[in-house]
């Protein structure tokens, strides 16, 4: 297997990753693939959860980057993993809304007939999302939140849906990562304050006894590396020093 | 021998997958994930929501269904086309355009809101998406049916001095009962299937708009054995659905099939 990665002309890494991570490993593959000779990285998004069950049921993905450590530790009880994960950027919620729209503080998301919209609690963003309910609850009390969870209009399949509900006009506000939000240029970002927001951290890991294993493990070295990290950073990831 | 192969491989293709997942579901502590609130509420709304789609799809269909079959018009070729169009339309793209629509930022739906009406995240979203998904499927079976009716014994019954109603109620309608069975037995089981309008365009909140599939796409990110379950109960009630609808309609009260008739008229 290690000789057919090192022989074969022209390669293919197939990477799976979380839909947050959209644009910043697209910029990854490329950067990778021009320092390769004939490596074509061909790139899935999906909401971690659907990420590591399609793995899980036989997706031909070597890299597997998740956004959070719940879904990856999924793979790793699996023993489908090469080595433990590594953390490899950080990030944080946020909430979008639309330009100009009525919610304008986070006490604002408790005012009656405001629409909220949220990542399903299944999948990371969704699960965040819940996290950082709660620490509003301690902060603004029992009332706040309850108004609040009853403004919750619905739970997306993943994040990006969350955050093209804000971009349509049709929600008041979403709780999405940070980095969509940057992504994102025709909404309003409302930033979430430390003490009450949640630190994400996103591992990568290479498929045990992947074909393209050695391949794989020459992008997971890319990302943690310096370069990859600029990269990260340029899309509004937290990066652990390397 | 060659016909009976492909003929067979198509059934195995469409059979394997169901009688799998109907295994797969009874090997699962099935009755406990029925039992689950998330299975019920989930239950409850697609049956609320495709009856009440289906209730206006045929008040409103079955006119138009007649109107397109007794009556000629210009630029009605134009507008047959466009009942059909959602059959077609990918069901995506019929929620993005349902939201360009009644949307908050749409323009009926920035009317609705100075009413203090909001339609997206609602149940009414949910019914809304299935009434346009599904009202072709019965609209189309419906005319074919009305087609079939020979006009003959319509103008005879008239001419017996029996007003219009009476034509519709005694000749018309009992003839074209099978196209009407048949049409509301496409439409429901479309409206029932109803995943991609619905996501887009009323969202997914449990109880409110998280119909059957919109329940199985959740639980797959959660639990594969309650998305199997779930997935199961879709199909046992589709097809209950379409034993049922069959069963209203008996032979003898059913026209000659719609197709058939048509060849000869």
């Amino acid at each position: 297997m290690v000789l057919m990665a090192g022989v074969a002309s022209a390669q293919t890494l197939h990477v799976a990753a979380a839909s947050s991570l959209s644009e910043a490993f697209e910029e990854l593959a490329r950067s990778f693939a021009a320092t390769q000779l004939g490596v074509r990285v061909e790139l899935t998004f999906a909401a971690s959860s659907t990420v590591v069950h399609q793995v899980l049921h036989g997706a031909p993905a070597a890299v597997v980057a998740s956004a959070d450590m719940i879904q990856m530790a999924r793979l790793h009880q699996a023993d489908r993993l090469d080595a433990p994960p590594i953390v490899f950027a950080g990030n944080e919620m946020a909430l979008i809304t639309p330009l100009g729209g009525r919610v304008r503080t986070l006490r604002d998301l408790a005012e009656t007939g405001v629409r909220v919209v949220v990542a399903s609690p299944e999948v990371p963003a969704g699960a965040y999302a819940v996290a950082v309910i709660a620490q509003l609850a301690e902060e603004f009390g029992a009332d706040y939140a309850a108004q609040l969870r009853a403004n919750i209009v619905s739970e997306e399949p993943n994040v990006r849906q969350a955050a093209a509900k804000v971009s349509l006009g049709e929600a008041d506000a979403a709780f999405v990562f940070l980095t969509d939000g940057q992504a994102l240029s025709s909404v309003a970002m409302l930033a979430i304050p430390p003490a009450i927001n949640v630190r994400a951290a996103y591992p990568i890991a290479v498929i045990k006894q992947h074909p393209q294993q050695n391949l794989a493990r020459a992008f997971v070295a890319f990302v943690t590396s310096h370069a990859g990290g600029v990269i990260l950073a340029r899309h509004g990831f937290a990066v652990p020093p390397r | 021998m060659l016909l009976v192969a492909a003929a067979l491989l198509l059934v195995a293709l469409v059979a394997l997958p169901v009688v799998t997942l109907l295994a797969r579901a009874l090997a699962e502590p099935w009755w406990q994930q029925l039992s689950s609130p998330v299975a019920w509420s989930a239950l409850r709304l697609s049956l609320l929501t495709t009856s009440v789609a289906m209730g206006i799809v045929i008040a409103f269909g079955t006119p138009l269904a007649f109107l397109l079959a007794r009556y000629r018009f210009r630029g009605q070729a134009l507008l047959e086309a466009l009942i059909d169009l959602p059959t077609v339309l990918p069901p995506v793209v019929a929620g993005v355009a349902l939201l360009l629509v009644f949307g908050r930022s749409g323009w009926l739906g920035r009317e609705l809101a100075g009413w203090g009406i909001g339609i997206p995240f609602t149940s009414t979203a949910v019914v809304l998406a299935q009434v346009f998904v599904a009202a072709p499927f019965f609209v189309r079976a419906l005319k074919v049916a009305f087609d079939a009716v020979p006009r003959e014994l319509e103008e005879a019954a008239r001419s017996d001095g029996a007003s219009g109603w009476t034509v519709f109620l005694l000749i018309t309608a009992p003839l074209a009962l099978r196209g009407f069975v048949e049409g509301t037995l496409l439409a429901w089981s479309r409206a029932l299937g109803e995943f991609g309008a619905t996501v887009v365009f009323a969202g997914s909140f449990a109880g409110r708009t998280r119909t059957l599939p919109l329940a199985i796409y959740a639980e797959l990110e959660r639990d594969l054995g309650a998305a199997v379950v779930l997935s199961a109960l879709l199909t046992v009630v589709a097809a209950a659905l379409f034993m049922a609808v069959r069963g209203l309609a008996p032979s003898q009260l059913a026209a000659r099939p719609a197709v058939e008739r048509r060849s000869t008229s």
